[in-house]
């Protein structure tokens, strides 16, 4: 039976993790090779590298930090931020990335994504959905992407979009409330359930994890395949091994592996 | 014990990087002797004792770059058919072994699984598509490379991603399945040959450990 799966997320910057990875207890806390093999060795089933500065002089840094990542850590990593041309793609996966994600670039031009996907297979094309709410209180819920780090409106709706993006190939949606990123208040189930009912891939939940009951809520209520998060993870407040023993309570299935 | 020279090909497709430091450290945990070689010569594949095709990608345009590697599947064929070396398909590269694909075109494999590879289409419809994730093995029958390796629901998981799958004509080469929605092939071999629809490298623990059984496979 297929499990749900687990995802913590590290941003990073000119090759270093910000936000700080705190119960690692590292040596270095912001090198991302050293947080992937301390995620890798707590058991969690994926890992996600989001470059939040993807400038174009940055990308050796992350490619660097990809590629030691891949030789010490067997298990699947995504890899997004500033992907814009098919090169991107490639260059990623030579370093040992397994999916990549494109979130700009997608909405700037759907049928990138077609060009990815045929490529390299939908199953390696993850599209980044950031969406906020631009429903009123008491209206039926309607969510407008927006990019730039939630600066720039698109006009986009956002389950019309995670429509034409899948159709267009996207294997998984990757899909973050910019309400409530950061405000540890539990995932925008509705923008979660909205998309994943819209779509026939699979769907990570992401944005707002405040507490375990959160992660059980985007598999349960929102219809998520897997839930993404960070801070509860990085600043120790629960371990993944936890939250897996606090999923698999609530009856879902989880891997939990020795 | 030598596993002696394990040619992982490189076509242009899949993750080369992480298989061959995946085959490097089964090698060093299951104390074998093995010199790990990425090559796109037909020349080492051929003489190679293991070889090894991995594939991230569309079918169609991995058979594609493996056709542009001049000599490449006539070298496959001289160690895993004429030599009889064991040979390991990992993913799309398992995917080829069947006898086409129907990925966007339909596309000839190299036919030494008879089968088609074919989109997924879980019973359930409240399935997603593409299977990815962690899922459980179940074994259809014994196969060395299962060896030692826990199964069926209480065993360990192997990490999957596909839309398609192949579908084996004839049932003794399917060596196991997972349940998605119904039994999606996740292990086929015959003979020398021997392929995973999940990722070995991505795999962690079930993924080194069947990746010494290859390493030590004696077929």
């Amino acid at each position: 039976m297929l499990k749900t799966r687990i995802i913590p997320c590290l941003d990073v910057k000119d090759g270093r993790v910000v936000k700080g990875v705190q119960f690692l207890a590292l040596r270095d806390a912001g090198d991302p090779v050293e947080a992937a093999k301390a995620y890798d060795r707590a058991g969690a089933d994926e890992l996600c590298f989001l470059d939040i500065t993807a400038s174009h002089e940055d990308r050796g840094i992350l490619l660097g930090a990809v590629s030691r990542t891949a030789e010490a850590c067997f298990m699947p990593l995504t890899v997004g931020g500033g992907v814009r041309r098919v090169e991107d793609i490639r260059t990623l996966l030579l370093a040992g990335a397994d999916k990549v994600s494109i979130n700009t670039a997608a909405v700037a031009d759907p049928d990138f994504v077609a060009a990815a996907a045929e490529k390299f297979g939908d199953q390696c094309i993850v599209v980044a959905i950031d969406a906020k709410r631009v429903s009123g209180p008491g209206e039926p819920g309607r969510w407008e992407i927006f990019t730039h780090g939630g600066r720039r409106p698109t006009g986009l709706d956002a389950v019309a979009f995670a429509r034409t993006v899948t159709a267009r190939g996207a294997g998984e949606l990757l899909v973050t409330s910019m309400d409530r990123d950061g405000m540890r208040s539990g995932y925008d189930l509705g923008l979660t359930r909205a998309i994943s009912d819209a779509v026939g891939v699979p769907v990570i939940a992401s944005g707002g994890v405040g507490g375990l009951d959160d992660l059980v809520a985007g598999v349960r209520d929102g219809g998520a395949s897997a839930v993404l998060a960070a801070s509860i993870f990085h600043f120790g407040q629960h371990t993944v091994a936890e939250a897996k023993a606090h999923m698999a309570a609530a009856g879902l299935a989880m891997r939990l592996d020795p | 014990m030598s596993a002696g020279t394990v040619a992982i090909i490189d076509y242009g497709s899949g993750n080369l990087h992480s298989a061959a430091k995946a085959f490097e450290r089964a090698a060093r945990e299951a104390e074998c002797d093995a010199r790990i070689a990425v090559t796109s010569d037909p020349a080492v594949v051929a003489a190679a004792d293991r070889v090894v095709l991995p594939g991230v990608g569309a079918y169609a345009d991995c058979r594609r770059g493996l056709d542009a590697v001049s000599g490449m599947v006539e070298a496959m064929d001289e160690a895993a058919q004429r030599r009889g070396r064991p040979f390991l398909g990992i993913c799309v590269g398992m995917q080829l072994l069947a006898s086409r694909g129907l990925e966007y075109e339909t596309t000839p494999g190299l036919g030494w699984i008879p089968g088609d590879v074919a989109a997924i289409t879980p019973g359930d419809p409240g399935l997603k598509v593409p299977h990815m994730g962690w899922n459980t093995l179940v074994a259809r029958r014994a196969h060395p490379l299962l060896a030692g390796i826990p199964t069926g629901d209480d065993g360990l998981h192997a990490y999957f991603v596909h839309s398609y799958a192949l579908a084996a004509r004839e049932p003794a080469d399917v060596v196991a399945t997972s349940d998605y929605g119904g039994p999606v092939t996740a292990m086929v071999a015959r003979g020398t040959v021997a392929g995973t629809q999940f990722h070995p490298e991505k795999s962690q623990k079930l993924g080194l450990a069947l990746i010494a059984n290859f390493l030590r496979w004696r077929p």
